[in-house]
């Protein structure tokens, strides 16, 4: 098979790093030959980041190539028009409805554009998600990382694997069901 | 056994199968979790060491004492570590020595960008350099194999993008190793210049006997897929070229580095009509195989800065752009990282930023930050522990031509001090100077992601260890102008900064509060029992919507600007009371969350 490329875009703290480890770790179960790519900025909070998946019978670059992504997954709105150019043509993005401002907005020097969703739309396949409140229902904000990770899942026709496990075996216990939850949310809302 | 391992985490689990009973390191992006994976093993001593020529010390002596050591930094560590480096390869080992330099092409977090496989050719020690996570593990043991043949350490080279990325690894058990015994032998451990002479021809020797290993080695290996044109490739630009091309040229790939394995270069350049050169950064393997009388094309037509990502080669060799969507340039705002809500470092910047006589110089850590908006703060840095001699360098400079009208601030933090700060600070003593030194201890090294280090009272391991005392250190150094303060308190840090450049001599501010995202040990709690457990919010009546709290730089603030008011994300805020300090109009309060 031609190896597909998944980029998951947000701010670091959001929970990028898990949810793509998640990713990658049933990726693997699941017999494919896995490579991912991580940059995360010089501090340690605060600036963007990407976990770039990629996943096939035989992968060789961990990088994504610009114009060749299957799907952006976009933890948040400024993130996902930062990384429209990751998308093929034919490339889905999923954006999680969440403004996180930088600080050229906190500290009065720009305005956070209120169309960026209606800016992505009218370039690409964008189905927007409102993981942040969808987690808040669950109970607790953060599953909002696992949330958009269903949404990859369903996305990517992956739903066979067996996810429950993988999850078990990589979050603590008394978070498990909360996640499965969440990923479940994730894939039936898209 | 198959993990999915990332480059350092590979590394960690090839030292422990590699059987390597000692490992040391400081920390620095992209290498810090190889030894932070290494000391998962119990059976490894590991240790964070002061700096990489401590570390690189640490594990020559390891390795002279008789049990294989590992050693682990990024490219600019090794700088500092080239001392002993130098001189430990005329030495040779007794148990193998593996160095891991953790290059950084593309500077993602660096201030430069050395390609250290020219430290390889410079103090003559051999090198691999894999290209991804399996590479990672099965050459670092084989570099203990070859250390032990050859008796010398060896250079091994990761990359950001081999550090960082995960990839398929097969796992074994650990081989147990039997340790080397120790004997006296002053004519291979003592390098007097009678002795060095003779270990100089020895080590030439040994990279004689080398150039037949490249030769035969495993790791350079020939893909012939029948093409007319030829790809020569390390590391992960090898990766790269066979992301773009396939099958459809033939490669030669690059394991082990340095010395090349020029006989098989020779075999596989034969018959090629075009032969490429796939290296990231210096034309290294290019110049070698041009001395060698091969035609080859390298960095005439490839990038010779920043990473040979497979677009910038489908650019470069192919003419290819991928067809890109673009969004308005106009809307898309950039993110640089910031200091976090409740950083100790931001009632300093915000002092310091608001005053036009001050030359800071600063240093390497996330105080780096204090360079930009809102702060605008920072004037120079240069590389760990600068700050205070570059700064002492600029103060003397001041003082020769007689210009007062700027004096010089230097700061830094405890994990760079500890580094190589110490060091700078007795310069500035010893040699009568009068700058002001503020040493922002935030109780952890930060901006690698939280390691121990000697001032905060645990070790790599997590046990506790002596906590060395910075103050101590401070008046030990000949410092007698000395103050430590709250830096959460502007009007203590503005008088602090006052005194300072006041006093006669030299004079050190040692800011105390522990970073926002430090895990508290039994004395922070102690020390700190109100760190990050308060609030701060906006009394909207009271707001003027003057903006002034926006210069505290805080993410975790927000301007409402419909209605011209400032607001704080409680999520976000730990309440450390700067940008209530900063309101001139007592809006905002702070209370228990």
């Amino acid at each position: 098979m031609e190896t597909k490329n998944i980029v998951l875009v947000g701010v670091g703290g959001q929970g990028t790093i898990l949810a793509a480890k998640l990713l990658t770790t049933g990726l693997m179960e699941a017999g494919f030959d896995v490579k991912m790519s991580e940059i995360h900025g010089m501090s340690q909070r605060g600036g963007s980041v990407s976990s770039l998946v990629r996943y096939g019978d035989d992968v060789q670059s961990p990088v994504i190539e610009i114009g060749s992504a299957d799907i952006v997954v976009a933890f948040e709105k400024m993130e996902g028009l930062r990384s429209l150019e990751y998308l093929k043509p034919t490339g889905k993005m999923i954006v999680n409805d969440t403004e996180i401002f930088p600080l050229s907005v906190i500290i009065g020097a720009n305005t956070y554009p209120d169309n960026i969703l209606d800016e992505i739309k009218s370039k690409v396949n964008l189905r927007v998600m409102s993981a942040t409140k969808m987690a808040e229902d669950l109970g607790n904000p953060k599953v909002m990382n696992v949330i958009l990770l269903g949404s990859i899942i369903k996305s990517m026709g992956l739903t066979d694997i067996d996810w429950e496990t993988i999850i078990a075996e990589n979050v603590k216990a008394q978070f498990k069901d909360l996640n499965v939850k969440a990923l479940q949310a994730g894939m039936n809302a898209v | 056994m198959k993990l999915l391992l990332t480059g350092n985490e590979a590394i960690a689990r090839g030292a422990w199968e590699a059987g390597v009973k000692f490992a040391t390191a400081y920390p620095g992006t992209p290498s810090t979790e190889i030894l932070e994976n290494v000391a998962i093993y119990k059976e490894i001593v590991s240790e964070w060491a002061p700096n990489e020529k401590v570390a690189l010390e640490a594990a020559a002596g390891a390795s002279i004492g008789g049990v294989r050591s590992l050693c682990a930094m990024k490219h600019v560590g090794v700088n500092v570590a080239t001392d002993p480096l130098f001189t430990f390869a005329y030495l040779g080992v007794n148990a193998g020595a593996v160095l891991v330099t953790a290059d950084e092409p593309g500077m993602h977090s660096s201030q430069n960008e050395q390609d250290n496989r020219n430290y390889a050719r410079h103090a003559k020690v051999c090198m691999f350099e894999p290209s991804d996570s399996q590479e990672a593990k099965d050459m670092l043991k084989e570099a203990y194999a070859v250390s032990e043949a050859y008796d010398m350490p060896v250079l091994f080279r990761m990359t950001t993008r081999v550090c960082h990325s995960k990839s398929i690894v097969d796992c074994y058990d650990r081989e147990e190793v039997i340790d080397k015994p120790y004997e006296k032998d002053i004519r291979k451990y003592c390098p007097l210049p009678a002795f060095a002479r003779g270990m100089q021809v020895k080590l030439a020797d040994n990279f004689k006997r080398l150039e037949s290993y490249s030769n035969n080695s495993p790791f350079n290996y020939i893909e012939d897929n029948g093409a007319d044109i030829g790809i020569i490739g390390s590391g992960v630009a090898y990766r790269y070229a066979k992301e773009v091309f396939g099958k459809t040229v033939s490669y030669l790939k690059i394991g082990f580095s340095y010395p090349l394995p020029m006989e098989k270069i020779a075999a596989f350049a034969k018959g090629k009509k075009t032969l490429y050169i796939f290296e990231e950064n210096d034309p290294i393997m290019e110049k070698e195989i041009k001395a060698a009388g091969i035609d080859c094309i390298g960095k005439e037509k490839l990038p010779a800065m920043g990473e040979l990502t497979p677009d910038r080669v489908r650019k470069a060799l192919l003419n290819e752009e991928a067809k890109i969507i673009q969004p308005n340039p106009e809307m898309v705002l950039p993110r640089p990282p910031a200091l976090c809500a409740g950083c100790p470092h931001r009632g300093v910047f915000y002092e310091l930023g608001r005053r036009k006589d001050l030359m800071i110089f600063s240093d390497i850590g996330c105080y780096s930050l204090g360079l930009m908006p809102p702060y605008n703060a920072t004037d120079a840095m240069i590389c760990m522990g600068a700050s205070i001699s570059a700064g002492h360098g600029v103060q003397k400079a001041f003082d020769i031509k007689g210009d007062h009208s700027k004096k010089v601030v230097s700061i830094l933090g405890d994990s760079t001090f500890f580094h190589s700060g110490i060091t700078s600070l007795m310069d500035v003593t010893y040699n009568k100077s009068n700058t002001l030194t503020i040493i922002l201890d935030n109780r952890i090294t930060g901006m690698t992601g939280h390691q121990q280090n000697p001032g905060t009272g645990y070790d790599l391991t997590g046990e506790a260890s002596p906590m060395i005392d910075i103050e101590a250190m401070v008046k030990a150094c000949g410092v007698q102008n000395l103050i430590s303060i709250d830096p959460n308190n502007l009007q203590i840090v503005q008088e602090a900064i006052e005194w300072g450049l006041n006093t006669e001599g030299p004079a050190v501010i040692i800011t105390r509060w522990p970073c926002v995202l430090k895990k508290f040990s039994v004395q922070d709690n102690e020390e700190f029992p109100t760190a990050f457990k308060m609030v701060a919010t906006v009394d909207v009546e009271k707001c003027i919507g003057c903006k002034k709290c926006l210069k505290s730089g805080c993410p975790a603030l927000a301007f409402d600007r419909a209605n011209k008011k400032s607001g704080i994300l409680k999520e976000t805020c730990v309440g450390c009371g700067v940008c209530a300090q900063i309101c001139p109009k007592q809006a905002i309060t702070v209370e228990v969350r």
